[in-house]
């Protein structure tokens, strides 16, 4: 397969651009059980389910395996000190070029805040390449309804007991996931009457 | 902080004045015997759907059993192009996405780009942000404003509204030269500066505006036929509307005090005096109301703003992000050096990743971007607010009528683009 930047014409420049500086910033703290709500909550309930945690520019991440996802996002909703009642964003991110060895390819991200403290917080599950599912958290959040399905639709991650996984943006025929990051940008083949496809 | 509209003051007053028969509740429509479910689609290509998208709705008679959307007409893989150009370039696809909220696009999108380079503007691209979001969130809804009324057959105020957003759009052409798609803010500050006298066409504006607005009051706030129109039809409780994720005046007509710009504010909203104005029914009307009274609000917001505009420039001094002055470029070899890694690389913001998001017409407007370290952004996530409001309409619209369908899809106020991207 052609690599896309040389398929998308790019000038020799703009390639150099995709060098990637592979340093670590050095306002990447890790947080402490101490000072956050959240992150001690989850270590309390879920022992043993947390991977990581930063916090980058004032924004807090933590990473926990994709195993439990909806008992933690259902301890962050309900819990009096989190409330994390509002699904601001529900999404995925493809680490294929970007990963280290030792990580797997997916993460779902899930952009979580509370109405009522006006906080934020991000949540990852790791999903790798081989069996990228992961439990849906419609029934925590029904905005997660149409934004996973946007994940399905985009990245190919299945989400068990999904109430109707469905593509959402490509046609029901279409074939491959677009923001995959082996997916080549405009490889796809423009339809004309004589190639137009028989379903 | 809030205020309450309809609660238990203004909409009763105005019910007593004109007297409307208020029988429009899911309960009292009509029930057929038969089982005859007639299933229709309506759009992609309808008028009163505000771009592409297709409802198949099942029919009982005239009534809704349920409608199922489709999105995905206008899907362009906005956020895969985005990951594919320099984060300055992928500025210009921000204008495209929601096509009526360009400048708040840009502005969401370059505080995301600026908290990942870790960048300060200057308080005069503040202050200028604001005013411009102001400005836009105004078109904003006066295009919902005529759209809507146009949907529901009150035709008269179509073409006010379209006149008003037409001064707005003058004012962006005289600052830019473009009247849609400025790409005016971008990360770092502005573009470029606003032309001399723009402040004052901008006040002009500000002062003749309220008058406009008091006039679509006449013709419609009171109205006996807009009234019976919108009342009681797509209601939805506060807990349902946050649970759908629904954000902007969709949210707060369900009487949720929810505006990002008070609760997380940005580009300085935390300096102004404005108001919340929430509904309580969580109707059609409740909604149109909330949205009135935005507008005024961010007349509020623009006469204070306007008032004391700081000097300087409107770009930061950061020669890593900004290009230095053309004239720097004779006499300095490290200007020019900057100003050749700018042009063939731009920058390239630390790995991490980072969210930022502003109030737009419709709701919260967020972008999630990713960092590879490199000069091209990894992974860009547009959070759009149109989206989830369109994900509670089948939970408005049942039971009710073809034509209430019409009035819900007007009063969530959504852009296509913003859905599908």
């Amino acid at each position: 397969m052609v690599d896309f930047d040389i398929r998308l014409g790019l000038s020799p420049a703009d390639l150099t651009a995709r060098v990637v500086a592979n340093k670590r910033p050095d306002d990447w703290l890790d947080l402490s059980a101490d000072d956050d709500p959240e992150l001690r909550l989850i270590l309390e309930s879920f022992p043993g389910q947390v991977v990581n945690s930063r916090l980058f520019r004032g924004e807090k991440t933590i990473w926990v395996k994709r195993e439990k996802i909806v008992g933690i996002a259902q301890l962050l909703r309900d819990n009096k000190e989190t409330q994390f009642n509002f699904l601001t964003d529900l999404t995925a991110v493809d680490l294929l070029k970007m990963h280290a060895p030792s990580q797997e390819r997916f993460e779902i991200v899930y952009n979580l805040y509370s109405l009522s403290s006006y906080k934020r917080l991000r949540l990852k599950a790791i999903v790798p390449d081989g069996d990228a599912t992961i439990d849906t958290v419609e029934t925590i959040w029904p905005a997660a309804n149409w934004l996973e399905r946007e994940v399905y639709d985009l990245f190919g991650i299945i989400f068990n007991n999904h109430s109707d996984l469905r593509r959402i943006q490509m046609p029901d025929d279409w074939i491959g996931h677009p923001l995959r990051k082996d997916y080549p940008m405009g490889g796809e083949q423009v339809e004309f009457s004589f190639n137009v496809r028989k379903s | 902080m809030a205020t309450t509209l309809s609660g238990g003051s203004v909409k009763p007053d105005i019910l007593k004045d004109v007297v409307v028969p208020r029988g429009v509740t899911v309960e009292s429509y009509e029930q057929s015997d038969d089982n005859e479910i007639m299933v229709v689609n309506m759009g992609p290509q309808h008028p009163s759907t505000h771009g592409v998208l297709r409802l198949v709705l099942e029919l009982d008679g005239e009534t809704i059993r349920k409608a199922t959307p489709h999105i995905g007409y206008l899907h362009t893989g906005l956020e895969k192009t985005m990951e594919n150009l320099s984060y300055y370039k992928a500025l210009v696809v921000t204008d495209r996405e929601d096509y009526l909220s360009n400048l708040i696009n840009n502005l969401a999108y370059s505080l995301a780009v600026e908290k990942l380079l870790d960048v300060e503007v200057t308080p005069r691209a503040r202050r200028l942000r604001l005013i411009l979001n102001e400005l836009e969130r105004i078109a904003s809804h006066l295009i919902w404003l005529g759209t809507h009324a146009l949907d529901i057959g009150a035709m008269t105020i179509f073409f006010y509204t379209w006149r008003e957003r037409d001064q707005i759009l003058d004012l962006k052409e005289m600052m830019s030269g473009v009247r849609m798609m400025t790409s005016w803010i971008c990360p770092g500050g502005l573009r470029g500066d606003v032309p001399e006298g723009w402040l004052y066409r901008a006040q002009k504006f500000v002062d003749n505006f309220p008058r406009k607005l008091d006039e679509y009051n006449r013709l419609l706030t009171k109205n006996p036929i807009w009234i019976e129109r919108l009342s009681g039809i797509g209601k939805i409780t506060g807990e349902d509307a946050i649970a759908w994720g629904m954000s902007g005046s969709s949210l707060r007509g369900s009487g949720v005090a929810w505006d990002v710009r008070k609760s997380n504010p940005y580009t300085g909203y935390d300096e102004f005096e404005f108001d919340i104005p929430v509904g309580s029914n969580g109707d059609v009307y409740d909604r149109y109301l909330v949205r009135i009274e935005e507008m005024r609000q961010s007349i509020r917001i623009l006469n204070q703003a306007l008032k004391d505009v700081p000097s300087g420039p409107v770009m930061t001094s950061d020669r890593k992000i900004a290009p230095p002055p053309r004239a720097e470029l004779d006499t300095s070899m490290e200007s020019l050096i900057h100003h050749f890694k700018l042009f063939t690389e731009g920058y390239h913001p630390p790995v991490g990743e980072a969210y930022a998001s502003c109030e737009s017409g419709r709701g919260e407007k967020g972008y999630y971007v990713v960092s590879d370290g490199s000069a091209i952004p990894y992974r860009v996530k547009i959070n759009g607010p149109s989206l989830k409001n369109l994900q509670a309409l089948p939970k408005m619209v049942e039971g009710l009528y073809i034509a209430d369908c019409v009035a819900i899809i007007g009063s969530i106020d959504i852009v296509l683009g913003d859905i599908d991207r």
